[in-house]
């Protein structure tokens, strides 16, 4: 248990050794028992969004439940991105989020570096304020964020959704880039130094390269965050032409009812992006996110 | 300044024509922070400045339109006070809040503890199915619940009727708002219990194995070696997971207006979605401010205490 990265699983070894007593083996076996049951429950969810996706429409409204998507079809992702708008409310939200996380990176990384690499004063501070900010509820700012920009006419406008995005993406990009910049060990770029390199040749051949994981790995939370946003492109983006995904969800339910195969396949769709680039960084984060708080 | 100078003393000796002035000033930090700042005032401190001034002003869609509010003092705040419903919405998100955060600390702290206990296939199994549920965007994750709870064809009452619970044939969930808000609870707890779990078994694995085999030497039970000696080295993690969840818990609001297609009733009303409908729905912008200004102020001592955490921690460096 001792070295491993917090989330990798120990080795086999670790806990077979420990039973060869009867008891202790019927122990891991309630554990295991018990740990299964909560794989399935916790997975459950996601499982029948994506089989109801494959399931034809009788076998959805069925009043006693089918298991499988047996038979498969792929008419609910047909359906789902024949729908109005879905290809335009794909192309705002990846314009909505490439803008946002170019802006944003571009941004927090020359802010990262002043915070990572040099002592001024208002350091600790700004570091405070930008840990605080980013416990503003979005929902208290969407009041002024929206008398703003609709006294800027950027109202129904991909540019003033963009702006808004910046008020929680901003900050955390910031916090998350100066973690993996302090990362690097200052000896690194100081022997690049002795060795007759210039401060920014050091820059650019020791810290960039190292901190290059980092800044793929926040623009992916970046991504993420924006992505999924909805309240923000609920208030601004009126006209369905306008809307990103998150928003275009919500067109499956209507006064005659919610067309749930579509509506699944459309889910579907919206989450693997997100739930694809997750896997590649979660650990990444979530040991970032904590890195440090058990030290104690 | 001082760290930055004596770094470039070294390199400025062997480079002479790369001026130091001329870098230190082109790399000062303050250099560097200006146009994060400035995007930050913009984006964050503005709002933060108007939604103040606003919750002292009359803003309806007539000056929505005209793009002007009208001063009205405390108006607002005496208005929200004496406002019997505020009092509802406010104990409601109290509630909901408490039930939230108990219930995603409690189970996500067992998951972990059984992260522990478990074979290693299995721990992989369920680390995925976590990190899977974590990555579910919560718009997404409620049309599913949605669609698990839907009164005909949903899997909730089929399954509740089979295991004869009760006649389940048909139930809406959202009659009664205990049984609504039952089913939100269960949308964001299970949507927060990964980043709770897996926290929680990161800091597990790095409690010294030593310190718990020699409490179990000494003969101590299961649930006393948790308590007196995992628990206190976790309580740094802790803290900041109970003040991050009660941040998030109290301005839950996605998972009740999707949920309840966009017009959820009063009974429904929590902090968020009560400021959202008296500035969206009522245009009064200005009374869904002063409701917005006494949830950051609330929300505000909680943040004190994750910040105060992290410092502490030394993430403040």
């Amino acid at each position: 248990m001792s070295s491993a990265t917090p989330i990798a699983p120990t080795p086999v070894a670790a806990v077979v050794r420990q039973g060869p007593s009867a008891r202790r083996r019927l122990g891991l076996l309630g554990w295991n028992a018990a740990g299964i049951a909560v794989f399935v429950v916790m997975v459950f969810p996601v499982y029948w969004m994506v089989s109801t996706a494959f399931k034809t429409g009788p076998n959805i409204f069925s009043y006693s439940p089918k298991w499988l998507p047996v038979p498969a079809t792929l008419a609910n992702f047909g359906d789902a991105i024949h729908r109005q708008y879905f290809w335009q409310n794909v192309r705002n939200s990846l314009i909505v989020v490439g803008v946002v996380v170019v802006l944003s990176l571009t941004l927090a990384f020359l802010a990262a570096l002043a915070l990572a690499k040099f002592k001024f004063y208002g350091r600790r501070a700004f570091i405070v304020l930008i840990i605080a900010v980013q416990m503003v509820p979005l929902n208290a700012l969407i009041i002024p964020l929206y008398i703003t920009l609709s006294r800027a006419h950027q109202v129904n406008k991909l540019s003033g959704v963009i702006i808004t995005y910046m008020t929680f993406v901003l900050p955390f990009t910031i916090w998350t880039l100066r973690g993996f910049i302090l990362g690097v060990p200052r000896e690194l770029e100081e022997a690049a130094m002795v060795d007759g390199t210039t401060r920014f040749g050091a820059f650019v051949r020791v810290l960039l390269p190292l901190v290059a994981p980092g800044l793929v790995a926040t623009s992916i939370f970046a991504f993420i965050q924006a992505w999924n946003e909805y309240i923000m492109a609920y208030v601004l983006l009126s006209s369905p032409e306008k809307q990103t995904l998150t928003v275009w969800l919500a067109s499956f339910t209507t006064n005659r009812g919610t067309a749930w195969g579509p509506l699944m396949a459309g889910a579907t769709l919206t989450a693997l992006p997100v739930v694809g680039f997750f896997l590649l960084v979660q650990r990444r984060i979530a040991f970032g996110l904590t890195a440090g708080a058990v030290r104690g | 300044m001082a760290v930055a100078e004596s770094d470039f003393s070294l390199a400025s000796r062997r480079r002479p024509r790369w001026s130091r002035h001329r870098v230190a000033s082109a790399a000062s930090p303050y250099g560097l922070l200006a146009p994060a700042l400035v995007v930050l005032g913009v984006v964050l401190g503005y709002p933060l400045y108007l939604i103040a001034r606003l919750s002292f002003e009359k803003y309806g869609l007539f000056e929505l339109i005209r793009h002007k509010g009208r001063w009205i003092g405390l108006d607002n705040y005496t208005a929200i006070i004496h406002d019997s419903q505020f009092w509802h919405v406010l104990l409601r998100t109290v509630g909901f809040t408490a039930v939230n955060v108990s219930l995603t600390m409690v189970l996500g702290t067992a998951i972990a503890l059984l992260l522990v206990r478990v074979s290693t296939v299995v721990r992989y199994m369920l680390t995925a199915a976590l990190v899977f549920v974590w990555a579910t965007p919560v718009v997404v994750a409620v049309d599913v619940w949605r669609w698990l709870v839907d009164p005909q064809f949903g899997l909730a009452n089929w399954l509740l009727t089979k295991l004869h619970v009760g006649n389940f044939v048909h139930h809406d969930w959202f009659v009664n708002p205990w049984s609504g808000f039952g089913v939100i609870t269960a949308v964001v707890v299970w949507g927060a219990i990964p980043f709770v779990a897996i926290t929680v078994f990161a800091g597990l694995s790095q409690v010294p194995a030593e310190l718990i085999e020699a409490a179990q030497i000494d003969g101590a039970r299961a649930w006393n070696v948790f308590r007196e000696v995992t628990l206190p080295l976790l309580k740094p993690i802790f803290v900041i997971l109970v003040s991050l969840s009660i941040i998030w818990d109290f301005q839950v609001f996605n998972q009740i207006w999707i949920m309840l297609d966009q017009r959820p009733s009063a009974d429904y009303y929590l902090m968020s979605v009560y400021s959202f409908v008296e500035s969206f729905r009522i245009s009064e912008y200005g009374l869904g401010s002063a409701i917005a200004v006494v949830m950051v102020l609330i929300m505000f001592g909680f943040t004190f205490v994750y910040v105060r955490q992290m410092v502490k921690a030394g993430e403040v460096r």
